[in-house]
């Protein structure tokens, strides 16, 4: 992400989509988002799934592996807005200072 | 019907026409796609004009009547950005109304040419000529040319055409006529046969148009990592219109046998004084060399047409061997050391081992006239300070005070 003048398209036009994924918002985070597996619906029985559903930059990696249910975040995104937090209905996600 | 409707002759015609209808008549030439404007003095003949082309079915443009001047401009982008050659005209309050949208023109790298009838900015709310408005604008990224004649502004509206939407350099541009003093006045013009307009200006090939087979996103959110990349781009632009400029020039010279130059010098060889300015002061500073050169004054006038880019380099080799250079100019710069043509002259001239000096006098403000006495009391006044060593940064000239 440190091309010339002379090498980026006239005027700041976007030539190909989906390109915002070249853009990583990571760096604006403040506090991080620290994840309590405990009582977490999805680490229990893969449900709920509503941090991910809210995550505006859709940073938050549910998968599944051999039966189990694994989160993570993806710190290369994720602004740290909160929002995961705010929803969680169990209050597992918890706000950290970086 | 107005006498500007039966023109088709095959050898092109002669018509006295005001500046406005000048330009109205060039763009209506230059087969543009869309013309979206708002109306104000005394740029209202050129929208007038070709709301009447378009009445009459001459044209099959697409004239969009705006709710302001900053819709104008918005409109016109939205053209542009989809391919289509696309012009527009304003003055005063409404170019200031404008101003948010020149810089998002010549940001998203839009050739349009927007015609502009030099006049006074409000308050005291006055209609009538100066330069405030346009120089203002001058670091909007607009190329900016300034005419002296209808002619000129007829010749220069076609020429725009071609300068702006060069591929090496792809930026709206401002086509500049003194208000009432050349937008109302009837002079003699030649005309063009439309076949050799049509010609000379082509058909623009834009070259990253928005088309629906092939989305691109234009005008996005550029911050810190970006933004000056391509602002350097935008300037990288402005320093190609001298070329091509030139070019476009030498080519309309062959079909006309006219041309301008980005600059005219007249009986400026052996002149120690220099008087500078453009568009209709030009004209009389001329008139009052001619006067002055039969009572043995060496004095010369240097008639300036491209402000934006300005040719630095090129007029300080011309005005190096003067002993003064004598500005006059319509604008007034509040609390600026000198005022904006004086600035640039004075920085073009600042490199040089042995400088002219400057004298740089405000003229005109509001539509006040500048007659041949108000030239004549600057070079007298140039020449005394040339006696003395020493002059004023600026001064005006022709207000009671």
């Amino acid at each position: 992400m440190s091309k010339k003048s002379s090498e980026i398209p006239m005027a700041g036009n976007i030539l190909e989509p989906g390109n915002a994924r070249e853009y990583k918002t990571g760096g604006w985070r403040a506090e991080r988002p620290k994840h309590n597996p405990e009582d977490c619906l999805w680490i229990k029985n893969g449900t709920c799934a509503l941090c991910c559903i809210f995550c505006p930059d859709n940073a938050i990696k549910l998968s599944e592996k051999d039966g189990k249910f694994l989160y993570a975040y993806d710190y290369d995104y994720c602004k740290g807005c909160g929002i995961c937090a705010n929803e969680c209905p169990k209050s597992c996600i918890t706000m950290e200072a970086e | 019907m107005a006498a500007t409707v039966k023109m088709t002759k095959p050898k092109g015609s002669i018509e006295g026409l005001t500046g406005d209808a000048a330009i109205a008549y060039a763009l209506k030439q230059c087969d543009i796609d869309v013309l979206s404007a708002y109306p104000i003095t005394p740029q209202t003949i050129i929208v007038e004009d070709y709301q009447r082309f378009f009445a009459e079915g001459q044209v099959k443009t697409k004239v969009i009547p705006v709710e302001s001047e900053h819709s104008a401009m918005s409109a016109c982008i939205g053209a542009s950005a989809a391919g289509a050659r696309v012009a527009t005209a304003s003055a005063s309050a409404g170019l200031a109304l404008m101003w948010e949208v020149l810089y998002c023109a010549s940001g998203m790298r839009q050739p349009i040419v927007l015609a502009v009838a030099n006049r006074a900015l409000s308050a005291p709310i006055n209609i009538h000529n100066d330069w405030s408005d346009s120089y203002g604008a001058r670091d909007s990224g607009f190329i900016q040319m300034y005419c002296q004649s209808c002619q000129e502004a007829y010749d220069t509206t076609i020429m725009s055409f071609r300068i702006a939407e060069n591929h090496n350099v792809l930026l709206p541009a401002m086509v500049c006529i003194d208000g009432f003093i050349l937008s109302h006045n009837v002079e003699r013009v030649e005309l063009l046969p439309d076949e050799v307009v049509r010609d000379f200006v082509g058909v623009r090939v834009p070259v990253q148009p928005l088309d629906t087979d092939k989305p691109i996103t234009m005008g996005p959110l550029c911050l810190t990592d970006y933004y000056f990349e391509f602002k350097e781009q935008e300037d990288k632009a402005m320093r190609e219109v001298f070329k091509v400029y030139k070019d476009v020039e030498a080519e309309f010279q062959k079909v006309t046998g006219r041309s301008y130059g980005m600059y005219e010098t007249y009986k400026t060889k052996d002149a120690d004084i220099i008087m500078l300015t453009h568009s209709s002061p030009a004209g009389t500073a001329k008139a009052v060399v001619d006067a002055l050169r039969e009572q043995g004054e060496k004095v010369g006038v240097l008639r300036m047409k491209l402000f934006r880019p300005f040719p630095a380099a090129e007029l300080a080799k011309e005005l190096s061997s003067a002993k003064a250079v004598a500005v006059f100019e319509k604008c007034l710069s509040f609390g600026a050391p000198t005022n904006p043509l004086a600035l640039e002259v004075r920085t073009a001239l600042y490199d040089l081992p042995k400088k002219p000096m400057v004298t740089d006098f405000v003229v005109g403000l509001g539509g006040r006239d500048v007659p041949p006495a108000t030239i004549v009391e600057g070079y007298n006044k140039t020449k005394q300070y040339l006696e003395k060593g020493k002059a004023p940064l600026y001064e005006t000239l022709g207000v009671r005070k």
